[in-house]
């Protein structure tokens, strides 16, 4: 039996299933932990089969494992997955984070147990789902799907009173603009009849989706301002902060990032590349002062899940900079930095929780010479700080390397100067989490430290953490084994790119818009 | 002689790696005896590796580089379509300058170290780092690309924050270890911009690629592409953050906080010279730039005399070693700067012998002190220290250019190379480098006479329980080898003038292949200006000798005197001229403010989180107008519904011109 056919229906549904068999078990003991844990590392095992049986020699930016199935007749919507350069890498990447989460959740969590792991397989699902469908209804069903989990999680399990307002925040930040991302998919299923992913970018390489070029505009913003809320763009953050500081840690370790910049990158793109390549300037400027403003803000937090959240908001600024670049570096580092923001945010917060349960503050004041009492959790501290910092031959530096490089090259205006701005974040990033190291790890023992004892990592932290810092250095030192798939999208859309721009569309009013001269300046309308 | 594989230079970085990976996961656990035993080897191997490729790549007809590249799984290090960077090594005659002073020096530390941390707690902690720091250095040194280079260029950076904070109890400690990296960043910033310019011009990191590219196009350079020289001060930066120049010195004297060892290897010796080498190895492409040039001399000579100023009255051993250290870097960058690259590699060379010599005699003292820095409290060392006493001098005697010392023959080079090169802005420049030498001349003897001479001054309470004593012969014995080197070290490159061979010179010219250069200066301007002129930098010398002699020897207190009527001038100096308190109020504190007050309140609160409160009040006035529709009032309802369609009628009918002008 050829499995390759139902291996993403089984990645995407093992986990549901999963949550089903949790439902039915009793809520006793450990058998919520350790049934989501089985759960989690099946699904885990189930993406690894991706990358080893992938085929980097067929054709680049092809999908693979595909099935493409009718479901409904009318409206034409298909049971369409599969995968390819771009989502490979991140399925692996969620199946890793999910095992993960549940192992730094095993103590944090010991109320309504079940209710936490049902909630975090189907986010889990969700997430999965959002990866692999090419079809733009079932894709939409997974991404509002993704949304209520989230929202419960942080509503319930959030730790202090302001959790409430905070999931409200997160879910109508979310749930707004995805009702502009509905209303531009289903317009675009009005003027094409499919919602089908690559027949929609096949149409829009002919510039064949509409003739009409403000609609086409119109919808166009509608998919990325979904998608710049949920990642989040500066200025449009504003869930970020309360989200992460309330929601728990294996939740926050999924919250920001990937399926956004995923979405955007897949679907913003494909179907938009005109509009996409004239917002850039827009959305390069914006990222270049997202990284500043992250790195300043994040130099003034004394909260440490605070100082984290601005310091995702400039790293997930670093990867805008750089799949707005259209230039092959900036795409493919772009695309390897959403792995190493998740991975290095992901040890960040497990870092940050366990300290949390260690002595119930994140209050960096009351810290102070842990190094002397934690050294393990000094040392895995320091060593996700390089990664965050960007220390060459770990994994961030050559993410950031590339982004910055592909920004330099990119055709914008005003890329050299931006790029100099944005290549600040690497002095702010290092201000910023050597303040927090010297705060909470270094000098005399802080008050908490004195009054509590803790203890050093144990054996489950152990597991849960060190195989994030393998794969740092890993990343750091050989990217080409992961960098050949994502290159091969990379480099694939780069030439989409310039294709397009090569073949002038045929609409005299839309020719009118894409005439040389305003090319940079249509951003700015 | 049996040829060796070229893959074998792949040992001296790795072998140092390994021996920090053994201390670092089990030193914990280990034996003292085992932990540097452990450290030892593992940075005797690769300098004895060193020493084996000296005598394959000096043998005539031998090849004048070595290169190396590793590519795992068949691919290079970063690679992607249009971009390629590998895990390139190569060795050639400045490569292995270098490398000699990295395991040859960083050995003899590592010796010393052994006797000097033996009463610390995280002895295996410190030999840990200081193995990571060989592999990192040796990396830097190594590399065939700036990537590479930035590798070990930021890894001897976290080796320095590691090792400065290395008592991280210690508040002082820890801000200096985040100070020092912090600084270096800023200036990492600017080789980052570089490396990406660089890319974007010639569409690849190596450096045999780019000097190439830049040597067949010398059309560049006349058109005046500007790309070349923006590159260039990019770099410039990113040295002057390394080798702690004008504006980012400010991290060295910090540094301090560091166990002495640590001062002595890495802010001494290998990792602040990197700046050096670095310029020192694009060569091609600040010689394609005079602005640039200009900029490296003018920043070396600004620096040299800045810090030997401060560095006249600091009371402090180790500071007055550091900002010695600032100078004489100042000094190389200065010879870079008028294109004598081989003078700046020659200084580095000495430099590396009596710096690191007077660092770890400095140590020796304060071992033998118990911890006293404060040279107000030394004193009278000479009888109860002899062997520290007569290594030191031996350092002293070689930094401050007194015949036939090793410091002598490197800095005259500069300066005589500096005169010669004929150009109105580097007569200025010697001066400078003139008046610095007599200062050092100064400062050194002062560190002498007032730590070896007169009066014990040390305080009897502090050292009641502890002898004064002379340190273990592990420390010894480094001291002894580095004091022979800093008497010996310069006869390598005796100029033609005294009646040498400018050995020196001629052992790079393989490397900054228009040597000829050298020859040319010389005959332009003969022998007897090159005699007058290290006639007059010896007179320089001897002159601070004997200052430093009247004032704190012959009649102590001449100095405070002298101090006491020039009072302003004498806290300008003294203050440092207030550096660092300009940068926090100019610019930590209203980038700090700036962001409190505009960003979190105004941006953060007032625009960002204040727009999705708006939205809120506004969807909340909207459900109001909708209650006011929602009258049941059937009449009502029928107009609304007219509204409506008229207004989608008239999107239909405009809309579609509308939009297209969008």
């Amino acid at each position: 039996m050829n499995i390759d056919h139902i291996i993403l229906s089984l990645i995407v549904f093992v986990p549901l299933a999963g949550a089903l068999v949790l439902t039915l078990l009793p809520d006793r003991g450990k058998t919520m932990q350790w049934a989501a844990l089985a759960v989690t590392l099946l699904t885990f095992v189930l993406t690894l089969h991706l990358p080893f049986h992938y085929s980097y020699a067929s054709h680049p930016g092809g999908f693979q494992f595909e099935r493409n199935v009718p479901w409904i007749a009318a409206p034409a919507i298909h049971y369409h997955l599969g995968v390819d350069g771009l989502s490979m890498w991140l399925m692996v990447l969620t199946g890793l984070l999910a095992p993960l989460g549940v192992l730094i959740s095993w103590r944090a969590i010991d109320q309504r147990k079940k209710l936490f792991y049902v909630l975090f397989l189907l986010q889990q699902v969700a997430m999965m789902g959002i990866f692999v469908s090419l079809d733009m209804f079932l894709y939409y069903a997974f991404w509002e799907m993704s949304l209520v989990p989230m929202t419960v999680l942080i509503a319930t399990f959030g730790r202090s009173e302001k959790r409430r307002r905070a999931a409200i925040k997160y879910f109508l930040y979310a749930f707004i603009p995805s009702g502009l991302l509905l209303a531009a998919m289903l317009w675009l299923y009005a003027q094409t009849g499919t919602f089908d992913l690559p027949k929609l970018a096949a149409l829009a390489t002919q510039h064949a989706i509409s003739p009409n070029a403000g609609a086409l505009w119109i919808a166009s913003l509608g998919f990325l301002l979904a998608f710049a809320v949920k990642v989040p763009v500066f200025p449009l953050h504003g869930w970020l902060v309360d989200a992460i500081s309330e929601a728990p840690t294996a939740a926050v370790m999924v919250l920001a990032g990937k399926t956004a910049l995923y979405s955007m990158l897949r679907f913003s793109f494909a179907i938009f590349p005109e509009q996409s390549h004239r917002v850039a300037p827009l959305m390069i400027a914006l990222a270049a002062i997202g990284i500043v403003y992250g790195g300043l803000l994040a130099l003034v937090q004394n909260d440490l899940k605070k100082l984290a959240a601005y310091s995702t908001l400039g790293q997930l600024s670093f990867i805008m900079l750089g799949i707005f670049t259209f230039t092959i570096a900036g795409l493919d580092g772009g695309i390897y930095q959403i792995l190493n923001e998740s991975l290095a945010g992901a040890a960040f917060f497990m870092l940050l929780g366990l300290l949390y349960e260690r002595y119930g503050t994140y209050d960096m004041r009351q810290y102070g010479g842990l190094a002397q009492r934690l050294p393990w959790v000094a040392t895995v501290f320091v060593l996700v700080t390089l990664s965050i910092i960007g220390l060459p031959i770990l994994n961030s530096f050559v993410g950031e390397f590339l982004i910055l490089s592909g920004s330099m090259q990119s055709p914008f205006a005003h890329h050299h100067l931006l790029t100099a701005l944005a290549a600040t974040g690497v002095i702010l990033s290092a201000a910023y989490m050597l303040r927090m190291i010297q705060r909470v790890f270094y000098c005399e023992l802080g008050p908490k430290p004195q009054a509590v004892a803790g203890w050093n990592l144990d054996a489950r932290e152990h597991i849960a953490l060190w195989p994030v810092v393998a794969l740092f250095l890993a990343m750091g030192l050989c990217p080409s084994l992961w960098m050949r798939a994502i290159d091969s999208y990379g480099a694939s859309m780069a030439d989409h790119f310039a294709a397009i721009h090569a073949t002038p569309p045929a609409d005299p009013a839309a020719l009118q818009t894409t005439s040389p001269q305003t090319t940079t300046g249509g951003a700015r309308r | 002689m049996n040829p060796m594989p070229a893959s074998t230079i792949w040992f001296i970085p790795l072998l140092p790696f390994a021996g920090f990976l053994i201390n670092g996961t089990l030193g914990r656990r280990l034996p003292r005896a085992v932990v540097s035993t452990v450290a030892l080897l593992f940075t005797a191997a690769p300098a004895a590796l060193v020493a084996w490729l000296w005598t394959t790549m000096c043998t005539s007809g031998a090849p004048n580089t070595i290169e190396s590249v590793i590519r795992p799984y068949g691919y290079g290090w970063i690679a992607i379509t249009g971009f390629h960077a590998d895990f390139a090594f190569t060795v050639d005659h400045l490569t292995l300058i270098m490398l000699g002073v990295v395991t040859g020096v960083g050995f003899l530390i590592h010796i010393y170290s052994v006797g000097y941390m033996a009463h610390e707690e995280g002895y295996w902690r410190f030999f840990a780092y200081l193995n990571l720091f060989m592999f990192f250095m040796s990396v830097l040194v190594l590399a065939a690309n700036f990537l590479l280079l930035f590798v070990g260029w930021e890894g001897v950076g976290l080796c320095s924050y590691l090792l400065i904070g290395f008592y991280f109890k210690k508040a002082s400690a820890a801000n200096a270890g985040k100070k020092a990296f912090i600084v270096n960043r800023i200036g990492d910033f600017g080789f980052l911009l570089a490396m990406f310019l660089l890319v974007v011009h010639f569409g690849s990191l190596d450096f045999s690629q780019v000097f190439t590219d830049i040597a067949q196009n010398p059309q560049w350079q006349q058109q005046g592409a500007h790309f070349l020289p923006t590159i260039c001060l990019l770099l410039i930066l990113g040295a002057a953050g390394k080798s702690a120049q004008i504006p980012l010195y400010i991290w060295l004297p910090d540094a301090m906080e560091g166990p002495t060892p640590v001062s002595a290897l890495i802010h001494a010796a290998t990792m602040v010279t990197a700046g050096i080498y670095m310029v020192a190895r694009c060569h091609v492409l600040f010689n394609s730039s005079p602005l640039a040039l200009s900029v490296v001399a003018i920043i070396g000579a600004a620096t040299a005399i800045f810090a030997a100023s401060i560095g006249m009255v600091q009371h402090d051993i180790k500071r007055v070693l550091a900002y010695s250290t600032i100078s004489q870097l100042g000094y190389m960058f200065m010879a870079c700067g008028v294109g004598a690259y081989a003078a700046g590699i020659f200084h580095l060379l000495t430099h590396s012998f009596f710096k690191a010599l007077l660092f770890l005699a400095a140590g020796s003292v304060i071992h033998a002190l118990s911890g006293e820095q404060d040279m107000r409290k030394m004193g009278g060392l000479r009888t109860r220290t002899p062997i520290t006493f007569w290594c030191m001098s031996a350092g002293v005697f070689a930094i401050a250019g007194i015949p036939p010392f090793a410091g002598f023959f490197s800095k005259d080079e500069i300066l005589y190379r500096t005169f010669a090169s004929n150009n109105p802005l580097h007569i200025v420049l010697w001066l400078i480098g003139l008046a610095t030498a007599g200062m050092t001349s100064f400062y050194m003897f002062r560190l002498w006479f007032k730590t070896f001479f007169g009066e014990p001054r040390v305080d009897p309470h502090a050292t009641a329980h502890h002898s004064i004593h002379e340190s273990p012969w592990f420390m010894l014995l480094p001291l002894v080898v580095l004091a022979f080197l800093s008497v010996t070290g310069g006869w390598v490159g005796i100029p033609a003038a005294l009646g040498g061979n400018n050995g020196m010179e001629r052992f790079l010219d393989p490397v900054f292949t228009n040597g000829t250069a050298a020859e040319a200066v010389a005959a332009t301007t003969g022998h007897a200006l090159e005699l007058v002129l290290t006639l007059v930098s010896v007179l320089v010398a001897v002159a601070g000798f004997y200052i430093a002699y009247v004032f704190y020897y012959e009649k102590p207190g001449t100095a405070d005197a002298l101090a006491e009527r020039n009072s302003r001038a004498y806290a300008v100096v003294k203050n440092k001229y207030w550096v660092d308190e300009f940068y926090n109020a100019f610019l930590i504190t209203p980038l700090l403010m700036f962001t409190r007050g505009i960003l979190e309140i105004v941006v953060e609160r007032g625009v960002v989180n204040g727009s999705g409160q708006a939205a809120g009040a506004a969807t909340r006035g909207l459900a109001w107008i909708e209650r006011k529709q929602i009258s049941g009032n059937i009449r009502s309802y029928a107009g609304w519904l007219a509204i409506g369609a008229a207004a989608v009628i008239a999107v239909m009918l405009f809309g579609q011109s509308m939009w297209g002008h969008l």
